[in-house]
């Protein structure tokens, strides 16, 4: 009692290997001290310490013994067989199981106490070196006492005695699910105990409700919130948010969305191992996009799954084959699997928990929940944030890319579920419809992807017999165009670019032809120029000839006609204009 | 309890008993003084099991609660206490008209 006040020395802790649990507890019960596990009937407090005696014997070394007040002894190995845990397989110095019913014929006369048990358990635990011990369960050893100060007293017993033994203790007891009840009557076992969990199983909605809240854990820290608890075909599960750890093996690569329009958009696809959330309003091509991601992984000879609430299997099939998305093939041949299952099946708690056994059967890279908003309509304790984180931890843990889909109501606001859903989400693709000119049409837009570069851009989603194609936006003046409306418009300045282009050959004919002839004019008149030219010359010769004839013949005269110089050349000049 | 037919055979008690503790103690003493009372040495045996001697044997006759008194014959007769009520516990003993 002393040595759990030393501040340094940390709790030693003994895991469960419930899953959940030990995340919560941070790695289990307080080692060789005594976890007290109270809960009302049909809790699953027998469960728990089984569980925890048959984790610990069978993954990590540590024999135990079952100390049963309450059941018999093939009743509980029936139990224990329902989960699969096969008690016989197990060797007698693992699990010791004691049978300390009180028979009915045991009379009471006057006081006893639990020595002698405890005895002979400390022999029973020193002979086959039990770590663990579970006494099952306490309150119907102590109704036999029928006298409040004795069962103070045995409980003691049996706290002083688990101290003393080194073992791993729990003790579980059929208490009132109030608390008030717990701290009236049994307050003390509280403080006696280093660690408390309460059980409780209600009603709420009509869905069952599990839960399991650590109410003390000495010298440990703890999540302190009730957590759902789940008993399922392998036996307890606590849902536990796993916020302790959140480091996961982060990848590089990318997957295909299987679109490869949407690839582009995201610069290859989804990262691996990330999660996606695709919300729309229902007709929107959540599914089909679903379904083109998983064929996508299962030709690339990846395994894949696709988990539709409420959808029959072979609707998706066929629904998804009409637009080129063929999951048959992939079906027939084991790498996909196509689960179907009914929202009102369970509480979330369950689904979730269905959805875990899936994914560790299959073992998929792959996985698509369809829709996931159908899961957190199915109610139970958790909220939808948690699902989802739930969902992608399942998911990330085991480095499965996860797309889920969700419906959005029409206003997007009011459920709010996406839009907390999407905060978990590393990639969320949003889906729409455009009402324009009369009809309506399918828009795509990635809203947020972590670590990815991606178009801020809508893109019109088209579903047709060649499978799923993205449209490269269409704007004009400011607004995105789609369908018809788009069809038209794209049409209308076709003919208009057509228009001007003829437009623009004819005036380039007509420029050419006037080129042309002008060049044939000039070459006309470059051939007068050139005649012209010719003829001026021929004349100047002929003039410098005449010229010179002229000088000749006045020469002559001159020397024989000295003495008329004044009117001879009038008469020569006379003379000639009469020639030509 | 037909006490007549305990006549015929020996009476075999068996007492599971924690060394000293003060029940164990307590239960001796009063099956003591009751068998002084009730019966002829000759027709009763008194075995005395120290549990934390002998503790592998407590649990596999099944004794859990110290002390336990044991008729192992004729008439298998199971009391756990401190055996206070001297009369009561010889009436279950069958040894009330010896």
């Amino acid at each position: 009692m002393t040595d759990k006040n030393q501040q340094p020395a940390p709790v030693a802790k003994a895991p469960t290997g419930i899953e959940g649990l030990d995340e919560i507890t941070g790695g289990g019960l307080p080692r060789g001290r005594t976890t007290l596990i109270v809960g009302g009937p049909g809790t699953g407090k027998t469960v728990f310490g089984l569980q925890t005696l048959v984790n610990g014997a069978r993954q990590f070394g540590e024999p135990g013994i079952f100390v049963a007040f309450e059941e018999r002894a093939h009743q509980v190995v029936a139990n224990a067989a329902s989960f699969g845990w096969d008690l016989p397989a197990l060797e007698a110095e693992q699990l010791f199981f004691l049978d300390a019913r009180p028979t009915a014929d045991v009379i009471a006369a006057g006081q006893f106490d639990l020595t002698g048990l405890l005895a002979g358990l400390e022999a029973k635990g020193r002979q086959m070196g039990a770590r663990r011990i579970l006494f099952d369960s306490v309150d119907v050893l102590l109704s036999l006492l029928d006298d409040p100060l004795a069962e103070r007293q045995e409980l003691y017993r049996i706290h002083d005695w688990l101290a003393h033994s080194g073992m791993t203790g729990l003790v579980s007891a059929r208490f009132a699910d109030e608390p008030q009840l717990l701290s009236q009557r049994y307050g003390f076992v509280q403080f006696m105990a280093d660690c408390v969990v309460l059980l409780s199983h209600r009603t709420r909605d009509r869905v069952s409700l599990r839960t399991l809240r650590v109410i003390k854990y000495r010298g440990s820290g703890f999540a302190e919130d009730e957590t759902p608890l789940l008993i399922g075909p392998r036996g307890l599960e606590v849902a536990s948010l796993g916020t302790s750890e959140m480091d996961y093996a982060v990848s590089t690569e990318r997957v295909s969305t299987g679109v490869s329009h949407l690839d582009q958009m995201l610069q290859g696809g989804y990262y691996r191992g990330s999660s996606v959330l695709i919300t729309g309003a229902p007709g929107t091509a959540k599914t089909s996009l679903g379904g083109a991601f998983v064929e996508a992984a299962c030709r690339r000879g990846e395994r894949a799954m696709l988990i539709s609430f409420d959808q029959a299997r072979d609707e998706i099939v066929r629904d998804l084959a009409s637009i080129s998305i063929e999951l048959a093939p992939h079906l027939a041949e084991g790498r996909l699997r196509v689960r179907s299952v009914r929202t009102e099946a369970g509480s979330a708690e369950v689904h979730l928990m269905t959805l875990r056994r899936l994914i560790e059967e299959h073992e998929p890279t792959c996985v698509v929940v369809d829709p996931l908003s159908a899961m957190v309509k199915a109610g139970g304790l958790i909220s939808a944030l948690s699902v989802a984180q739930r969902l992608i931890h399942l998911a990330k843990t085991r480095g499965i890319t996860l797309v889920c889909t969700s419906l959005l109501d029409g206003d997007g606001q009011q459920e709010g579920t996406p839009l907390q859903v999407s905060t978990v989400a590393d990639t969320w693709i949003q889906l729409s419809y455009h009402a324009q000119g009369g009809e309506r049409n399918r828009a795509l837009s990635v809203v947020k992807s972590r670590g990815t570069g991606h178009s801020d851009q809508v893109r019109e989603l088209i579903l047709s017999d060649e499978g799923i194609t993205l449209a490269d936006v269409y704007t004009a003046g400011g607004e995105v165009l789609m369908g018809t409306l788009r069809w038209e418009r794209e049409a209308e300045q076709q003919v208009e670019r057509e228009r001007v282009q003829a437009q623009i050959e004819r005036r380039r004919k007509e420029l050419e032809l006037a080129q042309t002839e002008t060049e044939a004019r000039m070459a006309i008149a470059q051939r007068e120029l050139e005649a012209h030219h010719a003829e001026l010359t021929e004349l100047r010769l002929e003039q410098e000839a005449r010229e010179r004839t002229w000088h000749e013949r006045r020469a002559g005269l001159q020397e024989r006609r000295s003495t008329v110089r004044d009117t001879a050349p009038e008469e020569i000049e006379g003379s000639r204009e009469g020639e030509a | 309890m037909d006490s007549q037919s305990s006549n015929d055979d020996q009476v075999v008690l068996r007492l599971y008993v924690a060394d000293k503790a003060p029940h164990s103690v307590q239960a001796l003493t009063n099956l003591e003084a009751i068998l002084e009372t009730h019966a002829s040495p000759d027709r009763c045996r008194l075995e005395v099991v120290d549990v934390l001697e002998e503790p592998l044997r407590a649990l596999e006759d099944g004794v859990f609660v110290t002390p336990t008194l044991t008729e192992v014959a004729p008439n298998p007769v199971r009391i756990v206490g401190s055996l206070n009520d001297r009369e009561r516990v010889a009436r279950l003993l069958g040894l009330e008209g010896g």
